[in-house]
């Protein structure tokens, strides 16, 4: 793990690279890995996402906030595949992303995880593990009927799994299964699966929601390694003292919109931004940090998308 | 829960019961079981017609009598090929299908199973193409009409709780088969069999729900395993109508081998006639429900998003009562028509399941209305398309249909595309 | 009552053949079903693909048995391709439309009139195992064979139960090899949900159909077994009551084990014949009068049997006999 001078290093460089950068919605960065234009999903009538211009700057912790119903996790699923635009381009380093299936997405390097957590509750915590590795020798069905085609890369899959497991704390926890973990080790056990994929870049989806606050700083420490490890993040977030303390930019959703961009500390104050939490609703303030869960437990499904699978 | 399961067990088989005690009282001959039917053309008997009726190691031909009724007893109950031997028709007439001759019947003990041969006047094979495609319109709109009542309350059990109910089919045959049993066994009036049956299947539609369906979703239990209790409930009901029934299939009392009216080119029973007119009023009636009053408001809330609409005061397990009453009612009334033309069975909503499937789907899935659009469609392709294939394939064609549209449009004609996450 | 003639007889079932066909089809479903959460409710048309391949292309081509069973596993491959194409980028219970709408489309097809030429309409077709058994069957095809209390009615039937026993041996070794490897872990990965196997890169779609064809090829052998053990075909033998049985067979046994389609197929084969013989005998000898039971719907309390113990399966043991209530707590989907 690196130590915390380079921790500090590394946040000093994202913090200079966005410095020049200006704060208005769609605004150029120095060294974007994600670009995206005219992005649009429409649901009947409403129109959940219309993101005109993004840019997400490479290496460094990007938020994306916005109140409920903005779209933010809609943009989320279209960006990496799981859901289809009626219209618009990106592009992840370079590469055309629209129409890309969301598999090929995550092998490229863009990796997601999901607001309701999908641990695979019958599979043990190893296995979780496991499956995020690519390039397995032993997935191909043919193969898997000849356990000594794959067995040597089986023994470095979990040698790297319980490295990553061990640094997540959830070494202990190796052979239960994923569906017995609290909802906050669930989050953890999920963020640490997408690291088997070896990403480039990280979209975590509300990666605070229903932990509990014991677990909120480590989960923290740990995506902030992934800054230090330069990978790049791009987060979906509620909770603005966390969305102050770890991201370098934030980037402000309203309406399927961007509605404003800056750090942290300049786009809280921003007149725009808090039109947009006010005006859809007055009765939920700014910090939703009330709403933490006594037993750990992921609150109740009620997305804003409310589907039913 | 387990209590009220056992409950339920007991409930049907104390029926079943009542139902032997009353039906079992005819003597039988050595199997019981045998094979009937009546030649009628133009309202007129057909005499000394012969049937062959065989099977493996079996085959007797009777001729018809002057009242053109036949009749032959068999050594054992299972399957048995009819046939009607052409050449001993008198002239002019003529088998209205001819690919519709060699029929298969399965006979139990019991009443005799019936085997119908229509004729027609000489004149199928002159009629135009165009008259023929309007006559299998209409035919389509009718049996449309039938898929779509049991479709509208497939898919509204289907939006507000989730369940895909393969035991929907049993209810289309409960309906047919109470109506047949206050009509014939009972001799009671038709109107009124036919009422006091959608009684029974309202009632078994409220039952269902309190005593199983409830309970279940109470228990979180999952949509899939609950998708395979239905198609238990469905095997064993089907299965407790072929015990009481019989296997034969069954005329009403009432309005048998009705006449048919010509609308221009096109033939049809004043029976049918007027069961598409109640089943369109019965559609409308749903429709208005679903549009204008709180609880049909409530239950479209419930099917768009069932957390949201509890948590703004909606009592969700009322509303999803009520849409079992009203499903099973309409799924009742379709059985009942298609018995009016196609004669009662035991397995007359099974064999319909696919098609109120294929309709509701179509529609996209959830949606009443959607099912009501898609099972029109599916009812006229079915028909039409025996212009092109054999008759007896012509479910076929619906289902392959079904199959390309789930591949070009999976969310059906009206449904909406799912969101994911 | 006759109870040393219904032991027997029940012994005999719940190893005979016709459990052996149930056995090798839930053996598939639970590929489909069990281990990757696909619901086929059309697994009769996977039996069906195999006992029509080999009949036809026997008694209507001339081919050699062997070629026959080529025949029939390359038509598995194709219907499951078939059905897995437009149903298996939708929801679950889109698949469950489908496949009992193709296996009611295959029987229709078989029983047809029209294509009675080649298919053999609601005959079948039979005449076809001549050959397979006077090559291979190293048995007296005529003489009665009997062990204990277990009884066959000829060499043939005895050598298609050992025949078919290898194969449901064989089978449950590679079903076993297969999920245990980093293949089964991403089938099991997509039981669990889709939408996480598929954020991390792996191709959902195409291991969906890797397993629904792993399945179906699985229910083929089965169709074999049924053809063979029958010397016959018959198209109402593929109606959907097959894939009812061979559900209730893989939830009794427990979804998701290996050697649960195998004790469900046994004790449900044993129970049902246990009880159909034992009524059977009550109403022939009169013990059940006949004004409550005649003998000839001895049948119908069977499938009524069947049905009301899927679903009270389903709703108290869920998890079968081999399964674990825990595990199954924590099933996702619920």
């Amino acid at each position: 793990m690196p130590d915390a001078d380079t921790a500090v290093a590394r946040r000093a460089i994202a913090t200079a690279a966005l410095a020049s950068v200006e704060q208005v919605p769609g605004a150029a960065k120095p060294d974007p890995i994600l670009i995206a234009d005219g992005v649009r999903r429409q649901f009947g009538g409403l129109v959940a996402v219309d993101v005109a211009h993004v840019e997400i700057q490479r290496g460094a912790i990007t938020a994306l906030i916005g109140p409920n119903g903005a779209g933010k996790t809609t943009f989320f699923n279209l960006l990496t595949g799981f859901d289809a635009p009626d219209d618009g381009q990106w592009t992840f380093n370079g590469k055309e992303l629209a129409g890309v299936a969301p598999h090929k997405v995550a092998r490229l390097g863009m990796v997601r995880t999901f607001q309701l957590t999908k641990a695979l509750f019958r599979l043990t915590v190893i296995e979780n593990m496991k499956l995020g590795a690519t390039g397995q020798k032993g997935e191909t069905f043919w193969r898997a009927l000849l356990p000594g085609t794959w067995k040597k890369q089986e023994a470095e899959i979990t040698a790297r799994s319980e490295v990553l497991l061990a640094r997540f704390k959830l070494d202990s926890k190796r052979d239960d299964f994923a569906g017995s973990l609290s909802g906050g080790q669930r989050k953890l056990l999920e963020m640490a699966r997408a690291l088997m994929v070896g990403p480039e870049m990280v979209m975590l989806d509300e990666p605070m929601a229903g932990v509990n606050p014991a677990l909120t700083q480590s989960l923290l420490g740990h995506i902030k390694d992934l800054r230090e490890q330069g990978m790049t993040v791009l987060f979906v977030e509620h909770d603005m003292d966390m969305v102050r303390d770890i991201s370098d930019w934030v980037i402000v959703m309203g309406q399927g919109r961007i509605i404003a961009e800056g750090p942290p500390g300049d786009v809280m104050r921003n007149q725009a931004v808090i039109d947009a939490y006010l005006g859809t609703h007055h009765d939920q303030s700014l910090i939703e940090t009330e709403e933490s869960f006594i037993d750990g437990e992921p609150p109740a499904p009620a997305t804003e998308e409310g589907e039913r699978s | 829960m387990r209590r009220r399961v056992i409950a339920l067990l007991l409930g049907v088989l104390g029926l079943v019961a009542l139902t032997l005690g009353a039906g079992a009282a005819p003597a039988q001959a050595a199997s019981g079981a045998s094979v009937a039917g009546v030649l009628v053309n133009d309202g007129a008997p057909v005499p000394n017609v012969a049937i062959t009726v065989s099977a493996t190691g079996f085959t007797q031909t009777v001729k018809s009598g002057p009242d053109g009724v036949w009749k032959v007893e068999l050594p054992k109950s299972g399957s048995y090929k009819v046939s009607l031997d052409e050449t001993t028709l008198p002239p002019g007439v003529v088998l209205s299908d001819p690919s519709k001759n060699n029929l298969s019947v399965l006979a139990f003990g019991g009443l005799p199973a019936t085997v119908q041969f229509r004729f027609g006047s000489g004149t199928v094979a002159t009629e135009s193409f165009l008259d023929k495609f309007l006559q299998l319109f209409a035919n389509g709109i009718l049996f449309g009409l039938v898929i779509a009542l049991a479709g509208v309350g497939l898919s509204l059990i289907y939006g507000t709780t989730g369940l895909t109910n393969f035991a929907h089919g049993e209810l289309i045959t409960l309906g047919a088969l109470t109506t047949y049993f206050f009509d014939v066994v009972l001799e009671w009036n038709f109107f009124a069999s036919v009422v006091l049956s959608l009684l029974c299947c309202a009632v078994l539609g409220y039952v269902q729900d309190k005593i199983l369906w409830k309970p279940l979703r109470r228990r979180g239990t999952g949509l899939i395993a609950m998708l395979v209790v239905s198609i238990g409930l469905g095997v064993f009901l089907r299965y407790v109508f072929l015990f009481i029934f019989g296997g034969g299939t069954r005329q009403f009392r009432s309005f048998n081998g009705q006449e048919g009216i010509a609308i221009g080119p096109v033939d049809v029973t004043a029976k049918n006639l007027i069961g598409a007119a109640v089943a369109v009023l019965l559609l409308c009636i749903t429709a208005w429900w679903l549009m204008k009053t709180r609880l049909g408001k409530a239950s479209r809330a419930v099917s768009d998003n069932p957390a949201l609409a509890s948590s703004s005061g909606i009592d969700v397990e009322r509303v999803i009562n009520v849409v079992w009453i009203l499903g099973a009612t309409l799924a009742a009334f379709s059985g009942i028509l298609l018995a009016m033309s196609q004669g009662a069975n035991w397995a007359m909503g099974f064999s319909i399941l696919l098609l109120v499937f294929a309709g509701a789907t179509l529609g996209g899935f959830g949606t009443a209305f959607g099912a009501l659009v898609g099972s029109l469609v599916v009812g006229i392709i079915i028909e039409l398309s025996t212009l092109f294939i054999p008759p007896e394939l012509k479910n076929v064609g619906a289902l392959v249909v079904l199959i390309v549209i789930l591949l070009i449009r999976p969310q059906g004609i009206l449904g909406r595309r799912e969101r994911v996450g | 009552m006759d109870w040393g003639f219904i032991l027997s007889q029940t012994l005999t079932q719940a190893i005979a053949p016709i459990a052996i066909v149930y056995c090798l089809a839930a053996i598939g479903l639970n590929v489909h079903f069990g281990y990757t959460g696909l619901l086929n409710f059309g697994q009769a048309a996977f039996l069906a693909m195999g006992a029509y391949g080999l009949a036809v292309s026997v008694t209507r081509f001339n081919l050699p048995w062997w070629l026959g069973i080529i025949v029939g596993l390359v038509l598995t491959v194709i219907l499951a391709l078939l059905l897995g194409i437009p149903t298996l980028r939708l929801r679950a219970d889109y698949l469950a439309i489908v496949t009992i709408a193709a296996a009611e489309i295959v029987r229709l097809f078989a029983r047809s009139v029209t294509f009675r030429e080649t298919l053999g309409g609601s005959d079948g077709i039979n005449g076809f195992s001549t050959s397979f058994f006077s090559s291979l069957n190293p048995f007296n095809r005529q003489q009665p064979y009997t062990f204990g209390p277990i009884h066959f009615a000829n060499g043939d039937v005895l050598f298609m139960f050992l025949i078919g026993w290898a194969l449901i041996a064989i089978a449950s070794l590679v079903v076993w090899l297969a999920m245990r490897s980093p293949w089964g872990r991403v089938i099991k990965g997509i039981r669990e949900d889709e939408d996480a196997v598929r954020s991390l890169g792996k191709n959902v779609y195409s291991y969906k159909m890797q397993a629904l064809v792993f399945g179906g090829v699985l229910g083929c052998l089965g169709g074999f077994v049924f053809a063979l053990a029958n010397a016959s075909v018959q198209p109402d033998n593929y109606a959907s009551d097959l894939t009812y049985f061979a559900w209730l067979i893989m939830i009794l046994g427990g979804a998701a084990r290996v050697g649960g389609p195998i004790l469900g197929a046994m004790i449900f084969w044993g129970l049902l014949t246990l009880v159909v013989e034992t009524l059977k005998n009550a109403t022939a000898s009169a013990i059940i009068p006949e004004s409550i039971l005649r003998t000839d719907q001895v049948g119908q309390i069977q499938f009524m049997l069947v049905g009301l113990g899927l679903m009270l399966l389903m709703i108290f043991r869920p998890q079968g006999i081999l399964g674990d209530k825990k595990e199954l707590a924590l099933d996702a989907r619920r």
